[in-house]
């Protein structure tokens, strides 16, 4: 048992050194340690984060593939605190840290004496700039336009669009709406109408667009950021205007609302936003760096989209409350990883079968 | 003369409460019981010291400074874009905010103002003025200042021997020179003071250049350790600070404060973040205890404050 399975680590390990990059590597990681820091765990999309570390952690434990995978939170999200988080991380001598970032640059000097004393730092979704450490970049101005390429096929001669921001001064929001401007200058056949910042919150959302469109001719479809879709429409329904082609953003009450509405008139549109299960992704690379595999420094994420003809799927994989979240394994990350290392697109959010 | 005992323990709270915390971390995790272990445990405690401090000598004259925080982050900023880029004008900046903060002092005692309020609202400058200065996270910290963070003096970590300076400082300063007792005397009895010919004005403006003083040196550090900075780097300090001058005997109503105590005190809020991370919390646990072992420890501060009172 032993030695067979010593022997299939040697044969993992020639495979990898003659097949490069191309290979899942299979160096022994069972008696290695991963830590998950986490900045913030205020609201549902860390809550589900949190959630499916945990999930993977606890199988990737079952299956001897790492010796232990603790997630540990800092009580406020401050970028002095999680600095010293890390560096007691370093302390209790941990192989690999998986980092969601209180600030981009702020925890630089942790990081680097993370990676002095041989630890491997994985940021993802709060990434950290220093360049020891690896970065899973989600691509927020993708998903700006996204939302225009979409709109673009559904209406190709263009129309009205309602923009609702996210939170102001915050990068997330920068970043979504620099895509969406990206999308109009592609489609130049829409014109965004009206702008309003709905806090990632329905109930501002709903607010604020109830606020702005007296004052709007008529909207054909409104880009958003997620959290917000659901309070848009609520919005044109109290004004008694008709509903335009919202997009959503994978939150259970708005995926809900296109489900009704799709049964009743057969409401189309489009749902997007990042999976918490990004931290699942942040374990599997940092496993694979541990077992020896030379890893891009810049990894990528996309987003996951959900199409009409998915919506029954996604809805059952989202909890009430919550975001739609999914399940990223082992394998998909290796394809992710080779994806980038070929400078290729990288492949779908992945669905069970 | 005799050994007032409840005095005593009250002196030496924060030590024990210190001794207490090592013992347990050495314990849960004997790879802290190193050189490297402590620098990497203690290094953060350098700039907490000096915001300790800061705030102690706020506390002197029984004033609260809420804007501490706002104002090493700011410093921090400073520090990582014009100190860094054009050295001379940074240290100007430097120069002139501990000016601002002893302004401060002078407006609270002219206009008889309540500091809360004042420090309160300067916070918010501040936190403005580093926005201002550092609008999107990033910076570099000047090299000298890294590498004099990360010295490793032969046998002592530079923490604890930074923490042992600073504290003997503080304390020839305030409890061994005449000007000490005046500051002092100043928070314990302000009218005393007065009528013996000392002016309030000085005094305050004196203790707030100095809280501004070790301020400065808390974003300097700060900014040693991180390499670079973000506008909402250190407003956790106003807090850590508060209590951990509390919890090293100084007392709201002024007066009453001890340079080491804060300095130890100081050490515990450090360490007590870690001990529990040692403890391998649950994460949704440790935001919870991380809150209630502080207002333990500060009710403890006063129970023995009460009993100490009730001779």
């Amino acid at each position: 048992m032993m030695t067979s399975k010593t022997l299939l680590a040697a044969l993992g390990a020639v495979l990898f050194s003659t097949t490069a990059m191309a290979e899942i590597a299979t160096g022994d990681t069972s008696g290695m340690r991963i830590a998950l820091s986490n900045n913030f765990a205020g609201n549902s999309w860390r809550q589900a984060m949190l959630k499916s570390w945990d999930e993977v952690s606890s199988q990737a434990v079952a299956d001897g593939i790492v010796a232990e995978a603790p997630a540990f939170t800092t009580a406020e999200n401050q970028a002095t605190e999680q600095a010293a988080q890390i560096q007691n991380l370093i302390l209790q001598g941990f192989d690999a840290i998986v980092l969601n970032a209180a600030s981009p640059t702020a925890l630089n000097g942790a990081v680097k004496e993370a990676c002095d004393a041989g630890v491997v730092v994985v940021s993802f979704d709060g990434i950290v700039t220093e360049p020891c450490a690896w970065r899973i970049v989600i691509d927020f101005a993708g998903m700006g336009s996204a939302q225009l390429d979409y709109l673009a096929e559904k209406m190709p001669d263009g129309g009205n669009v309602l923009e609702i921001r996210g939170l102001a001064g915050v990068f997330v929001d920068d970043e979504i709406h620099s895509g969406i401007v990206e999308g109009v200058e592609t489609h130049p056949q829409f014109e965004i109408v009206g702008s309003v910042h709905g806090d990632w919150t329905q109930t501002v959302a709903q607010r604020e667009v109830s606020g702005i469109l007296p004052t709007l001719p008529e909207v054909d479809a409104v880009v958003t950021q997620g959290g917000d879709g659901y309070g848009a429409a609520q919005a044109f329904r109290a004004a008694g205007r008709d509903i335009p082609l919202i997009i959503m953003g994978n939150r259970h009450d708005e995926l809900t609302w296109w489900q009704e509405q799709r049964d009743a008139t057969g409401y189309e549109t489009m749902s997007l936003s990042i999976a918490p299960a990004s931290a699942q992704v942040g374990f599997w690379v940092a496993q694979q760096i541990l077992a020896g595999r030379e890893v891009p420094h810049d990894l990528l994420l996309p987003t996951l989209v959900i199409h009409q003809d998915e919506l029954d799927y996604w809805l059952g994989q989202t909890e009430e409350g919550g975001v739609t979240n999914a399940f990223y394994t082992l394998e998909w990350t290796d394809q992710m990883i080779e994806a980038v290392a070929a400078g290729e697109s990288v492949p779908p959010t992945p669905t069970a079968e | 003369m005799t050994i007032d005992w409840r005095e005593l323990v009250r002196a030496s709270l924060p030590a024990l409460a210190l001794t207490a915390l090592l013992v347990a971390i050495f314990w849960l995790q004997p790879r802290a019981m190193s050189y490297q272990g402590l620098n990497l445990l203690l290094n953060l405690s350098i700039p907490i010291v000096f915001a300790t401090l800061a705030q102690m000598f706020v506390l002197t004259v029984g004033d609260l400074d809420l804007g501490i925080g706002g104002f090493v982050t700011f410093v921090a900023c400073v520090t990582v874009t014009w100190l860094a880029d054009a050295p001379l004008i940074g240290v100007l900046i430097l120069v002139a905010a501990i000016a601002g903060y002893a302004a401060v002092g002078a407006l609270i005692e002219l206009r008889n103002l309540p500091a809360i309020v004042v420090t309160l609202g300067m916070s918010f400058v501040w936190f403005g003025l580093a926005v201002i200065v550092l609008p999107s996270p990033g910076g570099r910290t000047p090299e000298w200042l890294i590498a004099a963070v990360r010295l490793r003096p032969p046998g002592i970590p530079l923490a604890i021997l930074a923490a042992i300076v600073i504290g003997l400082l503080g304390h020839l300063l305030l409890m061994r020179t005449s000007m000490g007792v005046v500051l002092r005397g100043a928070g314990g009895n302000p009218r005393a003071i007065t009528r013996a010919g000392w002016s309030m004005l000085r005094i305050r403006m004196t203790l707030y250049a100095l809280a501004g003083l070790m301020g400065v040196l808390a974003g300097l550090t700060l900014a040693g350790i991180t390499t670079s900075a973000d506008a909402n780097l250190a407003l956790r300090y106003t807090l850590l600070s508060i209590a951990g001058a509390i919890l090293g005997g100084s007392q709201f109503t002024g007066g009453r404060v001890s340079p080491i105590g804060a300095v130890l005190g100081a050490l515990v809020m450090t360490l007590a973040a870690s001990f529990l991370a040692f403890l391998r919390l649950n994460p949704d646990w440790q935001i919870g205890v991380q809150g209630a072992i502080l207002i333990l420890v500060l009710a403890l501060r006063a129970l023995l404050d009460r009993v100490a009172g009730e001779r």
